[in-house]
């Protein structure tokens, strides 16, 4: 399946990655509304590490084996059979975060505010990740099998 | 092909979705004596908390046997096995043919023999059903006495607190939730329940209960008598294995099962809190009675029930827990036994943050984390792939530790499209 | 402290109403010009260490950012200019000479601005470039006295050794060190793939780009830097630097802090030893030095590759050109006083060497009345902004042309002239990690490939337009230019007539 990886050799570590996941996750899908209107602006579903000169964004790897789904103690974290994304229910999730314990990728954001589970769902409603759309750099590819 | 399991949780769901992925056509049939849709056992606190509605406690979605193919005879309790003949017995007498069994019958709660178990208002809290009970019963300001501070006692702390309870929980240990904290961690813990009002007595246990129809007191070991409305048994779970008593299938503990999750006796698995199987850390079998170990025994026995042969690399305890905005996550061996682990921690009690990495040679074993605990999935994948961590060890207890401090080839042969199971 | 007299050159201005707080500015600031106040809860600014690069503006993601000139003014004076004043604080500040980078911005004339090209009209009829064949591939090297064939009309004559450039256009000397490893990689890759040439400059090859070698010329200058037998080997050509029209006569400096492991290895010099060009070449005092040079490296180069020579345009090109020419170079390159430079005194950058324009014109001419103007061929540099310029160049007499400026700005700089800090933003003039990074080569190759596939398409427009479809008819084909608003000594010296004429 696709999926998004990150060349860390070019990534700037600007985070603006950051801006555009949290922006296409809120209700508003515009990055100034996003930041001043949305009252319940979702937490970026991406891990941004960044050790100068090394930086790079994280996203989930959808794994094939999910550690997440068959951790998940509501039945929240799902891997679509069709498309292969892995994403949580968050209707179901309680925020108990075993997902954040089993995923070694530390893929899971832990949206307080919502006490739920984040993760990146490949921005499946649009068909391309906001981050590699925005990604200054082209930092960020959307890709079969690995690069 | 008949597959038989016994059991409704998380490691039948492992099997049932294991097997169908492959096979289509196996009969399979789910016994068991709870009535219930599959639903989601750690929840039970999070429904007497009023967090949870009984209808999300589901775990899989309502069509999900129907969707599976499976056939379930709920409500009934499976009382035996006849392994010579293949056949579960039921306690309505029926018997149930298979080809392939899987027992995956969970925990029951232990309760001690100890004077007043007779009285009204004391119960355990492993069920959905316990956990209704418990909740017509509570009322705001009821005195509930919780004996046992373990990871049951302690939900159910959490939850009977947020109805308003007054809440003692009694620890025979010298801490609470002893099995997966140190003293420092658990010190952190206990201070934030203290500070909500909830009692804690530790290093003694219950004595007797004295009362009429009803609990009305419960006298401790150490002397101190406490009024209770309310009694609730959280000591532990035992393996639930009444259904082969009898039987030559071996036990331990609990079910004696091989990596491929098959007991002693051909077409016979056990996975879930019910098996003693492989625990990657200790190299020897243990029951590791926590849910995702569950679903993944579950799968792995359904898949080697199809003849597809699958072994699991081991489970290892892990745990995420909390209390309001107290957050626990802890794996693997954290109280170190003998002198061959080091040990690293980071501690700020200001900021009631704690991390402790427990380190043998040179892969961790196992780590707690007091609420910092994003990432902690890190530290288990780098259990879990027993991953040599000498190149970056100093800087495991980094706030932000993460792939960052892997050396390069490490980090790009995981990132970069080869999945790692 | 004393107090510093000098005052912001830039505002940044920032829209408040769209400014959401998410630091993308003050990530991508290495002058550290935005911070976040906590206690205002807001973004905030540093004019006064702005030197305008844009980074800020082009990254912002709601666009709430703008530059502008800092609005603070002197008293009106015509003599005492702004920049006047402030030079004169600085250096009473400082000490020092003043340091500069890319070429110089002073108001002299631009001579490609003051000619026209011609066109035709009814007679000689324009060529429509899109429905018939229009060649704009040339070849650098000495052409021979006279072609012989065979009765095959096979060519017998033996030709000297060519560069085959499909684009009448190569990218000039930049070093390693003064530019980044990912414009190198942009630069040689982009070459390789348009059938062009980059060129090392004087900072030696690095070995990562030694698969590029066919593309590639390599320059010898007065540091050595780099020179052994396989930078040799590896190059199509090689390239004496004499001078450079920055600033003609005198050396350069690589401090020792930016010589890194990296560029220590590819310059052949200690980690952190200054890298220093003297002046002059210690072993060139004459034509007859040159040429022994020049024929150290033809043998060592099996007299397969062309050997050129860069020089300054000064007031004596003609001649020196000449002198190249019979020397044995097979190009040369002329670098006019517009050329820029990765750092630069500024009085120099500013006030020495003379216009690439006259340089072009009056080395032609020189050449051609001496008959010696086909042994060698001549590249222009100094200050190519566009695809007229080329025209212009090539009218004026030059082969083709050398660009540096114009190849950067297409990957990024934004012309803030501060090279010689080491912080470009844009990682294209910087050796630091942090920053070299910014300038992704996957991307820089490409808008280097579009830029010179664009002014490709432009240059066959024009000549198409002047009924020419050659650009090798084009060459020293002065009557396609008319000079507007010039002396009739300047256009003497262009040799061409004014418009109308």
């Amino acid at each position: 399946m696709k999926k998004v990886y990150a060349k860390e050799e070019v990534c700037v570590g600007c985070k603006l990655c950051e801006v555009y996941c949290i922006t296409s996750h809120s209700k508003y899908k515009d990055v100034l509304k996003a930041y001043k209107l949305d009252s319940t602006r979702p937490a970026p579903r991406i891990i941004i590490e960044e050790e100068r000169p090394i930086s790079f964004s994280l996203q989930c790897r959808h794994c094939d084996d999910a550690p997440c789904v068959k951790a998940c103690i509501t039945g929240a974290m799902q891997k679509d059979p069709e498309t292969g994304v892995v994403t949580c229910d968050t209707d179901k999730c309680v925020g108990c975060w075993t997902c954040v314990l089993v995923c070694s990728f530390g893929a899971i954001v832990r949206d307080l505010n919502n006490k739920i589970a984040s993760k990146c769902d490949l921005c499946a409603e649009t068909g391309e990740p906001a981050c590699v759309k925005n990604c200054p750099n082209e930092a960020l590819v959307f890709t079969e099998g690995g690069i | 092909m008949d597959i038989v399991i016994i059991g409704n949780s998380a490691a039948m769901v492992g099997a049932v979705e294991a097997i169908r992925k492959h096979d289509k056509t196996s009969n399979i049939t789910v016994i068991s004596d709870e009535k219930y849709h599959v639903y989601s056992r750690p929840l039970i606190s999070y429904y007497l908390a009023d967090t949870v509605t009984e209808e999300k406690m589901a775990y899989r979605s309502k069509d999900f046997y129907q969707k599976n193919n499976v056939k379930t005879i709920l409500g009934t309790k499976a009382v035996s096995v006849d392994e010579n003949k293949k056949t579960v017995i039921l306690e309505n007498g029926d018997l149930v043919k298979y080809d392939k069994l899987l027992i995956a019958t969970g925990g029951k709660p232990f309760i001690p023999p100890i004077d007043g178990l007779d009285k009204k208002n004391i119960q355990t809290f492993i069920k959905l059903d316990e956990a209704k009970k418990l909740k017509s019963s509570i009322k705001p300001n009821s005195k509930a006495v919780i004996v046992g501070g373990g990871l049951i006692g302690f939900k159910a702390a959490e939850g009977l607190h947020a109805l308003g309870a007054d809440v003692t929980i009694v620890e025979l240990a010298d801490r609470i939730l002893s099995t997966i904290l140190d003293n420092e961690s658990a010190s952190i813990v206990t201070k934030r329940l203290l500070k909500d009002g909830i009692k804690i007595k530790v290093g003694t246990t219950i004595d007797k209960i004295v009362g009429e129809d009803y609990v009305k007191e419960v006298h401790l070991k150490n002397g101190e008598v406490l009024p209770t409305d309310i009694l609730i048994f959280a000591i532990g779970v035992t393996p639930n294995t009444d259904v082969v008593k009898g039987t030559s299938i071996k036990i331990n503990r609990g079910i004696l099962v091989d990596r491929n999750m098959k007991t002693n006796v051909d077409d016979v698995y056990a996975a879930g809190d019910v098996a003693e199987g492989f625990d990657m850390l200790l190299n020897s079998n243990r029951v590791v009675p926590i849910w995702p170990n569950a679903y993944i025994q579950g799968e792995t026995a359904g898949l080697n029930m199809i003849g597809i042969e699958n072994t699991t690399n081991g489970i290892f305890p892990m745990n995420s827990i909390g209390y309001k905005d107290t957050y626990i996550i802890t794996a693997g061996i954290i109280n170190p036994p003998d002198e061959s682990y080091d040990v690293m921690v980071k501690a700020d009690l200001d900021k009631n943050t704690y991390k402790k990495i427990v380190l043998k040679e040179n892969n961790i074993v196992g780590f707690i984390l007091i609420n910092d605990v994003d990432r902690a999935g890190i530290y288990t994948g780098l259990i879990r792939e027993k991953i040599d961590v000498t190149p970056f060890r100093n800087q495991l207890l980094k706030d932000d530790f993460g792939y960052i401090n892997f050396p390069k080839d490490l980090r790009k042969s995981k990132m970069l499209g080869q999945e790692v199971r | 402290m004393s107090l510093n007299y000098l005052t912001p050159e830039f505002k940044v201005l920032r829209d408040y109403d769209r400014c959401i707080n998410c630091k993308v500015c003050m990530r991508q600031c290495a002058n550290e010009v935005h911070s976040y106040d906590e206690d205002l809860d807001k973004m905030i600014a540093d004019d006064y260490k702005c030197v305008n690069c844009q980074r800020c503006v082009v990254m912002c993601p709601t666009h709430a950012l703008t530059i502008i000139k800092h609005p603070q003014v002197f008293r009106e004076n015509a003599n005492w200019t702004y920049d006047a004043i402030r030079d004169i604080y600085r250096q009473a500040e400082t000490g020092g000479v003043l340091l500069s980078a890319m070429g110089n911005d002073r108001p002299y004339p631009i001579y490609w601005d003051k000619m026209v090209i011609n066109a035709s009209q009814v007679t000689n009829p324009s060529i429509d470039p899109l429905r018939e064949p229009m060649e704009l591939k040339i070849f650098i090297g000495r052409k021979p006295d006279k072609i012989e064939l065979d009765e095959n009309l096979n060519v017998k004559t033996k030709m000297p050794p060519q560069l085959k450039l499909n684009f009448p256009i190569m990218f000039s000397a930049m070093s390693y060190g003064s530019i980044s490893y990912n414009a190198h990689a942009s630069l040689a890759r982009a070459a390789k793939e348009l059938g062009i040439y980059y060129n090392t400059g004087e900072g030696g090859l690095h070995k990562d780009f030694r698969k590029y070698g066919e593309n590639t010329i390599v320059q010898v200058a007065s540091g050595r830097f780099g020179v052994d037998r396989e930078y040799l080997k590896t190059a199509a050509a090689v390239e004496i630097k004499i001078g450079q029209g920055a600033k003609p006569g005198i050396g350069g400096h690589l401090p020792g802090e930016k010589v890194s492991e990296d560029i220590s290895e590819t310059r052949m010099i200690p980690v952190g030893s200054d890298a220093i060009s003297p002046a002059p070449h210690h072993d060139i005092y004459s034509i007859e030095d040159l040429s022994q040079l020049i024929y150290s490296l033809k043998e060592a180069t099996d007299y397969k590759k062309p050997v050129g020579v860069k020089i300054a345009a000064v007031n004596n090109v003609a001649a020196i050109a000449s002198g190249i020419a019979r020397a044995g170079a097979d190009y040369i390159a002329i670098d006019g006083f517009r050329g820029g430079t990765g750092a630069a005194p500024k009085r120099i950058r500013d006030n020495v060497g003379i216009p690439i324009e006259f340089a072009i014109a009056s080395v032609d001419s020189r050449l051609r009345s001496e008959g010696i103007r086909h042994t060698i061929s001549l590249v222009a540099a100094g200050s190519i902004r566009n695809s007229a310029d080329i025209i212009k160049a090539i009218a004026l007499g030059a082969d083709a042309v050398y660009i540096g400026s114009a190849a950067l700005i297409a990957i990024g700089c934004h012309m803030c002239q501060q090279c010689n800090t080491g912080k470009c933003n844009w990682g294209i003039a910087t050796q630091d990690p942090n920053l070299v990074k910014r300038l992704n080569p996957e991307i820089g190759y490409k808008r280097l490939i579009n830029l010179i596939t664009a002014w490709g398409h432009e240059i066959q427009e024009m000549l198409g337009g002047m009924g020419i479809n050659d650009i090798e008819s084009l060459k020293g084909n002065r009557l396609m230019l008319r000079g507007i608003g010039m002396t009739q000594k300047e256009l003497d010296i262009l040799g061409i007539l004014a418009a109308g004429e």
